[in-house]
């Protein structure tokens, strides 16, 4: 609580020089975000009476900065860097400033549907994306080829774990299959809801029923608490993201499911051992096709609280700008550029021609569906999460009670009836 | 009126108390203010996430609290890993002061090496502990553990509590010594010689004359330790996050979960005047201990 005092104080400290305007950037501390914040020269020479000062943090520290400055009207900061998850919970309470009045030079007509959807509150656009992402399947070309096995045109989960078991070899430190189990709504249950998704289950019912402790989640979970801890990576259970990126870009992992926005990454030799020999499928599906890969973006959204929001407007539309990918292009590589939010990205020749997943990403992006990810109807929107405000505290409860069946600490059973009984917790204490 | 100055209450006590009132006040202010706050915040329905629907909840928040299994597990994980520190580092403190205390070439330089963990910030200790000890493929001990034809024991998920404990014992050990240590100094060697005269092994030294010279220390070590030990959280932050489940959650991190990651505040000032008061009765127990050690 005291922090939340303290972050008006802090943002004294900060106090503005005279003639340029300084405005405050807080974001994560992703490749693609690091690279927006080495190319911040080229912003301010276009726009010279602006400045920018960046707040560059983990995610999970991230997002608690920015929810305790939004909810106590703090003002810290002028541009936010938010989710799918967040922009219209947050658009919805009147915290972010309303994106209808971009530039035509924007073109905000080149920005994909489904990112653009997920971005806005009824109807009016909140953040702008920065870049967006779905999820795939990743393996290696040389131990399928040596195994013989051939990869389908879709894989399903059956056919991942007969492969993860014969490919899977201790000894040599190579692990069938790396999968998230680090705890967080963001890491495990990311990948988890989409697992659940195509074996038929959901979080709620359309009364807001949670449905935790159902067959289909039963089967779900047991399912990837086998297949990950029989044949996963040593400490698995933290293993979010990052460390299965670099577990897989070493040569650690025979398969990795996983955001595409990896792809540019293990494409880039500079970065990854497995470059040449690296293949890609769709995210396996088991009952059923829908929900089996995520939609997330990050994008850039300017607080109610900014007093600087026409500066900080120029910023917004910078960052997400053809142009800006165009920059990124030419500077860093196109296999760097924010993959996933502009149509015109995947038109352009350069990157289709060094970017072998560029088309398959799209399709991914442009395939997944929010508004309809299960099985069965569902009141939320959200692929690999539901669009609620209680879901944050939801989805890191149940991710530790997941995490807790990984190690084998509570049986599976257990775990999704303590997980059930949370939620029903949380659910009835905010008034569902 | 020099003659009472000293103790500043017989002659002119209101003088004196009219001076100590401005440091009297702001203290009492730099206290109240966020206890209150505390307790006022816990008696609300107070969510940041929902602004606008803050309102009066009286005993809600507790009632809510109480029923939570996860609060049980919590305290239960305070009280072990406090127990087991406080029982690793006295043990071991008395144990590594005594060695200490011998004669021995490089003594000087084994002395500071053995208290110098308790300079490194818990932050530090524990990532040192989770990506250079205790990690499964590239730590220390599963090489060990290899070595000797083991297989390689994942601490941080099959014994969550255990590895935590262990780090917070390495870190507190130290401190635990270095008091020991100091006391031992002071420990009289002519009684020592009289005894071993009277024929007394060193075992019988052990127990009949370095023990009870070093109690006072120990309750003082014992005391100390527990008021930080209560309030662990960087070492669990760092490394298991509270978990797998709620394996190594205890009372701070189980606030600090309800705080800033359900942004609950109506909550997590329930959890943190249960804490206060928790703190408070540990502490009146081992004021009393203490201070009746002190007087003997």
């Amino acid at each position: 609580m005291k922090l939340a005092y303290a972050f008006p104080l802090a943002g004294l400290a900060v106090a503005t020089a005279a003639q340029a305007e300084t405005i405050t950037v807080a974001t994560v501390n992703n490749n693609d975000m690091v690279i927006m914040q080495s190319l911040t020269e080229a912003f301010e020479e276009a726009h010279p009476d602006i400045e920018v000062n960046w707040v560059v943090l983990e995610e999970n520290v991230l997002r608690q900065r920015l929810t305790t400055d939004i909810a106590t009207d703090g003002g810290q900061f002028d541009v936010m860097t938010i989710g799918t998850y967040e922009a219209p919970i947050w658009a919805e309470r009147g915290w972010l400033v309303a994106l209808d009045d971009l530039p035509e030079a924007y073109r905000e007509d080149d920005l994909l549907k489904p990112v653009r959807d997920g971005l806005s509150h009824e109807g009016t656009l909140y953040a702008l994306p920065f870049y967006a992402e779905s999820s795939m399947l990743y393996y290696r070309t040389d131990l399928f080829e040596e195994a013989g096995i051939e990869m389908p045109e879709q894989p399903s989960w059956e056919e991942v774990r007969e492969w993860a078991a014969e490919l899977h070899d201790p000894d040599n430190q190579l692990a069938g299959i790396c999968l998230r189990g680090k705890p967080g709504w963001g890491e495990n249950m990311a990948f988890v809801s989409t697992l659940v998704n195509t074996f038929g289950g959901r979080w709620f019912d359309e009364e807001w029923n949670p449905e935790l402790d159902s067959p289909a989640w039963q089967e779900a979970i047991a399912f990837y608490v086998d297949l990950l801890g029989n044949y996963g990576p040593p400490g698995a259970s933290s293993n979010g993201f990052n460390e299965n990126l670099a577990l897989f870009s070493r040569g650690n992992c025979a398969m990795w499911v996983d955001a595409t926005s990896a792809a540019g990454k293990l494409y880039n030799p500079a970065e990854s051992q497995v470059a040449d020999r690296l293949g890609f499928a769709p995210a396996p599906v088991a009952e059923t096709p829908k929900g089996a890969h995520w939609l997330w973006s990050w994008a850039l959204a300017i607080p109610a609280s900014s007093e600087k929001q026409e500066a900080a407007q120029a910023f917004l539309t910078w960052a997400t700008s053809q142009e800006y990918i165009e920059l990124v292009g030419e500077s860093e590589g196109w296999t760097s550029v924010p993959p996933g939010t502009r149509e015109s990205t995947y038109e352009n020749e350069r990157y289709q021609e060094e970017a072998p997943f560029a088309g398959f990403v799209l399709d991914a992006i442009n395939s997944a569906d929010p508004t309809d990810s299960t099985l069965e109807p569902s009141p939320y929107v959200g692929v690999q999460f539901v669009g609620i405000p209680e879901f944050q505290s939801i989805g890191t409860q149940v991710g530790q009670t997941i995490a807790s069946a990984l190690t084998g600490d509570t049986s599976v059973e257990q775990a999704l009836q303590s997980a059930q009984r949370a939620t029903e917790r949380t659910m009835q204490r905010a008034g569902y | 009126m020099s003659k009472t100055r000293a103790s500043g209450r017989t002659v002119g006590g209101l003088r004196s108390l009219s001076l100590q009132a401005p440091a009297v006040t702001l203290l009492l202010l730099w206290m109240l203010v966020p206890l209150g706050m505390t307790v006022w915040f816990s008696l609300q329905r107070y969510n940041l996430l929902m602004p606008g629907m803050e309102s009066f909840a009286g005993l809600e928040n507790y009632e809510y609290l109480f029923t939570d299994p996860a609060l049980w597990r919590a305290m239960g994980n305070t009280l072990l890993l406090v127990g087991s520190v406080l029982v690793i580092t006295v043990g071991g403190g008395v144990l590594l002061a005594v060695l200490f205390q011998q004669e021995f070439p490089g003594r000087g330089i084994a002395r500071v090496l053995a208290i110098s963990p308790f300079f490194v910030m818990p932050t530090v200790s524990a990532l040192v502990w989770k990506n250079m000890m205790m990690h499964p493929s590239n730590g220390v001990l599963a090489w060990l553990a290899g070595v000797f034809g083991l297989p390689a024991v994942d601490w941080f998920s099959s014994l969550p509590l255990t590895s935590i404990i262990i780090i917070v014992a390495w870190q507190w050990l130290p401190f635990a010594l270095l008091i020991l240590l100091t006391a031992m100094q002071s420990l009289d060697d002519d009684q020592v010689e009289a005894a071993r005269m009277d024929g007394a092994g060193p075992i019988a030294v052990f127990f009949y004359i370095t023990l009870p010279h070093l109690k006072r220390a120990i309750s003082v070590v014992i005391m100390i330790e527990m008021i930080f030990l209560l309030t662990i959280f960087a070492e669990i932050y760092v490394t298991t996050s509270g978990g797998p489940g709620l394996a190594t959650t205890n009372l701070a991190f189980l606030i600090y979960i309800q705080a800033l990651l359900d942004f609950d505040v109506g909550l997590a000032s329930a959890g943190g005047v249960v804490a206060i008061i928790l703190a408070n009765i540990v502490a009146i127990f081992l004021v009393r201990l203490v201070a009746r050690n002190l007087e003997s």
